[in-house]
């Protein structure tokens, strides 16, 4: 059934979107400013892309970025989907709702105190080993493991929860050993929770901030990070430039998955149809 | 029934989802205090006609009356029927209590007036006592009979029932049937009742609206649509019937599978071709030579109280009821009792049901299956 | 089955002490570091100081709750809207509402800070057409802005996900027992909503309590949060011991507000609102 918006919802919707884009459209107007003020439009011009490009540092924090969200979303998604089952198969109420509730943890408590308690635990540890550098990709890695891992679990536990556990015994049934049971039955039914926690954590791995900022150390430096310390300062449109292209990556990304989704439903849809014929 | 006055008229209702017709001029007239049944497969429209009556849809055309005035544009929260609906809707924050008194409180009655009323209600459906409970933690029928509280509770002219027994099992469904229409009597308003089970429409209504294809084929009371059905349709939805191709001869004298038979119908064109609707009940087995046609049994299954036979007569596969045994392959000889010939019409329906030619238990249920899911 | 039931559980068992490593014992660390000095030794100088910080801490809790409130206001009625209109306009506008949570909070709250600024585009547009200058940046008003502007996605995807659960069926019942929509909001899509109130509030509030960033840049000098407070005692001043007493406050006071908040919204007779 279609339900048709009334005039002043629409400029509600309107109105929020406004809300919601204005900073992000003066961020991409004046990433094409001639001029380095970011208040007044002097001019069109691509220098600050071409500066951008030309920023070794930038660049180096952006392959250390993907570096670290890529390999701390994979650690995390193995062990978290192992965890998952773990913690599914789990009898014992007490021990269940206890690693539950440690679970919840990073992703209640406000990201400042993780980021800090962390940075205790490596600065401590790190003065008993006797390492003058101790911050620096590792811990990196270690904390944004840590704060995946709650993501991936619980996108993991309610496919688990949701599949009939009459399935992998079917499996067993029909010959498969309890670990090719595992392979073959119950990982493709959780599969969406898998991918999905997955794409969780390497976005929130990218995106992150104030966890990064106190486990990071001067070897090993994000772009998130980066672009921290040049806000310290006056900054230049070439923020703005990279800004804009993450934007536009994004944009086109989301674009693609709901059209890729779309498509596959309607695939779904016409299927359907065609058996009920 | 006593004769009442028109409480519900539609008038000229179409209604349109997407292009496709789900009403097609629709009139309808339904009087104070009855017990009155859309019945109908699913898709027939029955349940939009509900809905339209209650407010959530309006009809492309047509007028909806109540007692003569026009109620079209009025919202469903200021008309005098209430609905229950096909899965209770139950407002899960709420207790017992507070459903009940839902309606009560959007009407600022005064809380000794409520609570009053609310113990009136869950006493007439058998529910004292449940006041403090947790709708989620009711079973089924408990969630349904708080259904019905709820609606009654604001003292409705009108109860709209969509599909309300459907998610119950068979023997809490045939309670609540005789409940529900006990409930109805004893408070003497109107009950609209939707269903596509037709022994539950046969059995609770005063007066039954068959429908298909958004358009209603008959309205009659129960006993009219079982023996009188008006085509082919009805005779099919309603019971199971062998619809075979006549002709009549003149009046009382309808030809059919190669013999001519009397009959109680008249007012037929002389040799008009016509629709012969019989009653596995109402065929008489008899021995070879006495049978007015003759017939081999394809198959027959025990169903406790008679036999079922798919008896093969001229390539067209009846089915036949008896309390006698016959083994499969026997050839038996048939004869029809005059009163047990129905005769109709041709309609858009000839020739669509009647035969039992790919007929199983199997289908039947995959198809009411089907039905229930809707 | 015995076997592999064990082996299921065994499976876990990486994740258990991982998180007993990295999740309860940095936790300890923040305990530890707070009751002692610099030199390890025990004291309660660094707890028993933080009085001196309380205007700050009630500041950033009266920042943190008027942002959430705000919020809550216009995310409400835009969830409804959101649910109740075509699927596709849902699609679009879920996505609308996420793409800039995907920008990085750092990027988005300083383009903030350029459309505040003396100089920046409201006041360069104002005095173009010969109006006064706004005082806009480094105020209350603005951090408030800008915890708004960052965290409201996170109060609308509750919102809107719990009420594109509700089943309009509860709806119309409502209307048909004779409630208006007044009442139909006020005692049905309300009180079913609670859950997603009280999981927004919870996700803007503790990151809005909690930020240095967004008071950084848009309250400059003159509003300072406790987050502004630890980040200094980690980052410039070194003085790990009294960021750690800070911290553990922190984590006190918001575990004190949730539970609050949780009282306030499942105050009915069952009692039973699950988050």
């Amino acid at each position: 059934m279609k339900r048709k918006m009334s005039p002043l919802a629409k400029l509600y919707i309107a109105l929020i979107i406004v809300f919601l884009y204005a900073p992000i459209v003066v961020m991409i107007v004046f990433s094409f400013n001639s001029s380095v003020s970011t208040s007044v439009m002097s001019g069109f011009s691509t220098r600050w892309y071409t500066s951008l490009f030309h920023d070794e540092g930038t660049m180096k924090a952006l392959v250390n970025t993907l570096i670290l969200a890529v390999s701390s979303s994979l650690i995390a998604t193995v062990m978290g989907t192992a965890a998952a089952v773990g913690i599914n198969a789990m009898k014992n109420k007490w021990i269940k709702r206890t690693t539950m509730s440690v679970t919840n943890i990073p992703m209640m408590n406000p990201e400042i105190v993780t980021g800090i308690s962390m940075m205790l635990l490596f600065v401590f540890a790190a003065k008993l080993l006797g390492i003058a550098d101790a911050l620096g990709f590792w811990t990196m890695l270690i904390a944004h493991v840590t704060f995946n891992l709650p993501y991936v679990i619980l996108s993991v536990l309610p496919k688990l929860r949701q599949m009939d556990p009459r399935l992998p015994e079917a499996a067993m049934d029909l010959g498969c050993t309890p670990i090719q049971a595992f392979f073959k039955v119950t990982l493709p039914s959780i599969m969406t929770g898998i991918t999905s926690g997955l794409m969780m954590s390497f976005t929130l791995s990218l995106d992150d901030f104030v966890i990064s900022y106190f486990t990071q150390g001067p070897s090993f430096e994000t772009l998130p990070i980066r672009i921290f310390s040049m806000t310290k300062k006056r900054v230049t449109p070439d923020m703005y430039a990279l800004s804009t292209l993450i934007f536009i990556t994004i944009l086109f990304l989301l674009v693609l998955l709901n059209v890729l989704q779309i498509r596959g439903e309607k695939k779904l849809k016409n299927k359907l149809d065609k058996g009920v014929r | 029934m006593e004769d009442n006055g028109i409480i519900i008229s539609l008038d000229k209702i179409s209604k349109k989802f997407d292009d496709e017709v789900i009403l097609d001029n629709i009139d309808l007239e339904i009087r104070d205090k009855e017990f009155i049944t859309f019945l109908g497969p699913s898709g027939c429209g029955k349940t939009t006609m509900l809905r339209i009556i209650a407010g959530f849809l309006e009809a492309d055309s047509g007028r909806v009356m109540f007692e003569g005035k026009d109620i079209n544009s009025l919202p469903p929260h200021k008309r005098q029927v209430n609905t229950i609906f096909q899965r209770y809707q139950l407002f899960p924050h709420l207790n017992v209590y507070e459903n009940v008194a839902f309606g009560l409180r959007n009407k600022r009655m005064k809380e000794k007036d409520i609570s009053k009323k609310v113990e009136e209600m869950l006493s007439l459906v058998n529910l004292k006592g449940f006041q403090r409970r947790n709708v989620a933690s009711l079973s089924g029928g408990q969630q349904q009979r708080v259904a019905i509280a709820r609606a009654l509770a604001v003292e409705p002219r009108v109860l709209l029932l969509d599909e309300p027994l459907a998610a119950l099992d068979l023997k809490l469904r045939k309670d609540m049937q005789v409940e529900l229409k006990n409930i109805q009597k004893r408070l003497g308003i109107t009950f609209i009742f939707v269903t596509h089970d037709q022994q539950e429409a046969l059995s609770m209504s005063d007066r039954v609206v068959v429908m298909n294809e958004g358009k209603i084929q008959q309205i009659g009371t129960p006993l009219d649509i079982y023996n009188e059905p008006k085509n082919a349709f009805v005779a099919d939805f309603i019971g199971e019937s062998n619809i075979l191709d006549g002709v009549m001869l003149d009046d009382f004298k309808a030809k059919f599978s190669g013999a001519v038979f009397q009959c109680l119908d008249k007012g037929f064109a002389v040799n008009e071709s016509v629709d012969i609707v019989i009653r596995p009940e109402d065929v008489d087995v008899v021995p070879v030579k006495e049978g007015a046609i003759l017939g081999t049994i394809t198959s027959n299954t025990f169903k406790g109280v008679h036999f079922e036979m798919i008896v093969d007569i001229q390539n067209f596969k009846w089915m036949i009821q008896t309390t006698d045994y016959y083994p499969v392959g026997t050839r038996i000889g048939i004869e029809i009792e005059p009163d047990a010939i129905h005769v109709m019409k041709k309609s858009e329906y000839s020739g669509m049901f009647g035969d039992y030619s790919s007929f199983s238990d199997e289908l039947e249920k995959l198809s009411d299956v089907t039905e229930e899911e809707e | 089955m015995n076997k592999s039931s064990l082996t299921k559980k065994a499976i876990a068992s990486p994740y258990m002490l991982w998180s007993v490593i990295f999740i309860i014992v940095p936790l300890i660390f923040v305990v530890y570091y707070s009751v002692t000095d610099a030199d390890g030794a025990f004291t309660l100088d660094y707890v028993r100081n933080i009085g001196h910080y309380r205007d700050i801490m009630l500041n950033s809790i009266w920042l943190g709750f008027v942002a959430t409130v705000i919020s809550l206001v216009i995310a409400y009625p835009l969830a409804y809207i959101m649910a109740r209109s075509s699927l596709n306009v849902q699609r679009t506008m879920m996505m609308l509402v996420m793409l800039p949570m995907w920008m990085n909070l750092l990027i988005r709250t300083y383009s903030l800070m350029i459309i505040l600024q003396d100089t920046g585009i409201i006041n360069t547009a104002l005095s173009a057409i010969g109006l006064p200058r706004l005082k806009m940046i480094n105020t209350d008003g603005a951090v408030i802005l800008g915890m708004v502007y960052n965290y409201i996605p996170y109060m609308i995807l509750p919102l809107y996900s719990i009420m594109a659960k509700l089943d309009h069926g509860l709806i119309e019942a409502a209307e048909d027992l004779g409630a208006n929509k007044l009442q139909v909001l006020r005692k049905v899509v309300l009180p079913l909503s609670l859950p997603g109130i009280a999981s927004g509030f919870t996700m803007v509030f503790v990151p809005s309590v909690s930020t240095f960033y967004i008071s950084k840049k848009l309250g400059g000098n003159t509003v300072s949060l406790i987050g502004d407070i630890i980040e200094m005692q980690f980052k410039s001043s070194n003085n790990y011991n009294l960021g750690a007493a800070l911290s553990l406050v922190l984590m006190l006071m918001i575990v004190v507000c949730m539970a609050v908040m949780n009282r306030f919204a499942s105050d009915d007779d069952d009692g039973g609102v699950l988050i």
